[in-house]
């Protein structure tokens, strides 16, 4: 019997995905820096580094904190700026067979939009709009906490641009699915959460705080229940597609994401554990598929059955 | 330069002070290819931590293909590598960053706390030189690192804060005595800022060139998490610790 073709082939507003596992933003770097350890053009696609208008430092030391299966970041945005990008670093990395995602941050809805309109260039693929990095002000956080905020933010960047835009949501609202709406009315090609909880930790001994912003974002396998549970309700509440994200390490973490509602993954924290972990995670759902004799993505995303 | 994924054999672990390890473990893609002053991202499979450990290479035997790391239990990952055994398995991700760049000139090599680790194959590399050493400890239990140094040089000079062993004080206080009475090009440092800050200082005063070696909180080991940079003295641009260092010119840090 001749064996059925799979494929994880997925479109998430006009952009083609030849495998549903990203590169989170903030974990991925610009790419290259995964040479060495995965072919780049096989992956899904790359969220870059979150970019701000200006260049930014990011916050003082000491950035990252470890915390039961997971960590804390307080990175705080350090990015070279909308320019450099533009003109170092863009240029380098537009070559790759895999569709750009060019992850933005900003103060002012204002800013939001110029940089739509200056990345609507060749070479980007798609924009995710950050409006929930918890460790700046700039990063986008107070417009993703109030829906109103977000649609404005979200219309203003589809009016200065003709790429498909992903809205990046927080987690550290009432409720998510609220936001996810908003961003949907207000134009939003497609959501990705989750973005990181807020989070703190403590050295009893020497009774310091551990991080130098004092709070930082939470990520990694701790995350994940919360994450799943927002992309489900999420689903529950938009049509457009939701790329999930929050402590996958693996395919089988991926195909919980996908059965919850997700049409597509990105690999975050566990980059940083296992380089190849994008590849890997992808590997997994085709092998997750051809187990299940299951050929398209279409028959796992949001097909959780949920009893009662 | 390529950087490996890949999983290694512990060959043995042993404690070799109060609290301190040295692992080794059989690599030989690492072995060949790391440099002194290069660092290894470990974990333990399925261990306690979910980040991995940056480690200084310590030593490597390539006719072994082994690679030594040292470590100071200081939580629950390190006391789990500490439990380890031959023939366990330790991820490692390496080897990582920019070494010591050896100069043609007589080294001096100073270190402090663990900071001694990865100047122990830094050493090595400049047998044939003689290199003076200069550790610094709190007291006399923490000079053990004689031991190690006494393969490549014998020239080791100590100081103790406590005066227990060696001269009493800093580094930094027996420094400038080493400097007038000996040849000395080039100066090699890895410990404590602080330490690391002083030895730079007396370094320029005496017009010597200065490399150190870094240390900071990391999470990715490959240049993405931007855990651990530094604003660049003289280059005026941020530093990755990871990749562009560990070790920097002193000018570029202090």
């Amino acid at each position: 019997m001749e064996k059925k073709k799979i494929s994880l082939a997925v479109d998430i507003g006009k952009l083609h995905l030849k495998n549903p596992v990203m590169g989170a933003s903030g974990t991925f770097g610009f790419g290259r820096e995964y040479e060495d350890f995965l072919d780049v053009n096989e992956i899904g696609a790359i969220v870059t580094k979150g970019i701000t208008p200006l260049p930014r430092a990011g916050n003082p030391g000491v950035r990252i904190a470890e915390t039961p299966s997971g960590m804390l970041n307080s990175i705080g945005l350090e990015n070279p700026g909308l320019d450099v990008f533009i003109k170092e670093i863009l240029p380098e990395i537009k070559h790759y067979d895999t569709p750009v995602i060019v992850n933005i941050s900003a103060g002012t809805v204002e800013d939001y939009a110029k940089m739509a309109y200056a990345l609507d260039i060749d070479g980007v693929d798609a924009l995710e709009v950050n409006i929930s990095c918890p460790n700046v002000k700039e990063g986008g956080i107070v417009f993703g906490t109030d829906p109103k905020s977000a649609a404005a933010v979200t219309k203003a960047v589809k009016g200065h641009t003709k790429k498909t835009v992903i809205v990046k949501l927080s987690p550290n609202v009432t409720d998510i699915a609220v936001m996810a709406k908003a961003v949907e009315n207000a134009g939003a090609d497609a959501v990705s959460l989750i973005n990181t909880l807020t989070g703190m930790a403590i050295d009893i001994n020497k009774r310091t705080v551990l991080l130098g912003n004092v709070t930082g974002g939470l990520s990694g396998p701790a995350v994940k229940p919360v994450a799943l549970r927002m992309v489900w309700q999420v689903a529950q509440a938009v049509k457009i597609p939701i790329i999930g994200m929050g402590g996958i390490a693996n395919g089988e973490d991926a195909v919980e994401f996908l059965l919850a509602g997700a049409s597509a993954v990105a690999v975050g924290a566990y980059n940083f554990i296992d380089p190849a972990a994008v590849k890997h995670a992808a590997d997994g759902i085709e092998a997750y598929m051809e187990s299940n004799g299951i050929c398209n993505l279409l028959e796992i995303i949001g097909k959780v059955k949920v009893q009662g | 330069m390529k950087k490996f994924v890949l999983t290694g054999q512990v060959v043995n672990n042993k404690q070799i002070s109060n609290g301190i390890y040295h692992m080794a473990v059989h690599a030989p893609q690492i072995a060949e290819a790391a440099q002194p002053g290069q660092f290894l991202h470990v974990k333990k499979p399925d261990g306690a931590n979910f980040l991995r450990r940056p480690l200084g290479v310590a030593d490597v035997d390539k006719s072994q293909g082994t690679v030594g790391i040292m470590y100071r239990i200081l939580g629950k990952g390190t006391t789990e590598f500490s439990r380890m055994a031959a023939g366990d398995e330790l991820s490692i991700v390496g080897p990582i960053g920019n070494g010591f760049v050896l100069k043609d000139g007589q080294p001096l090599i100073v270190g402090g706390g663990m900071g001694m680790a990865p100047l122990i194959y830094l050493a090595d590399m400049l047998k044939d030189k003689k290199p003076i050493v200069l550790i610094g400890g709190r007291n006399k239990d923490e000079i053990f690192w004689q031991e190690y140094m006494k393969k490549f040089t014998d020239r080791i000079y100590v100081t103790t804060d406590d005066g227990s062993a060696g001269v009493k004080g800093f580094t930094t206080t027996l420094l400038p005595q080493l400097l007038q009475k000996n040849v000395v090009d080039d100066i090699y440092t890895c410990g404590p800022d602080i330490m690391m800050r002083g030895i730079a200082k007396i370094a320029y005063e005496y017009g010597k060139t200065c490399q150190v070696s870094l240390e900071k909180r990391m999470a990715c080991g490959i240049g993405v998490c931007l855990g651990c940079t530094f604003p660049g003295k003289q280059s005026g641009r941020r530093r990755k610790v990871c990749t562009e260092g560990p070790v920097f010119p002193a000018e570029e840090v202090f």
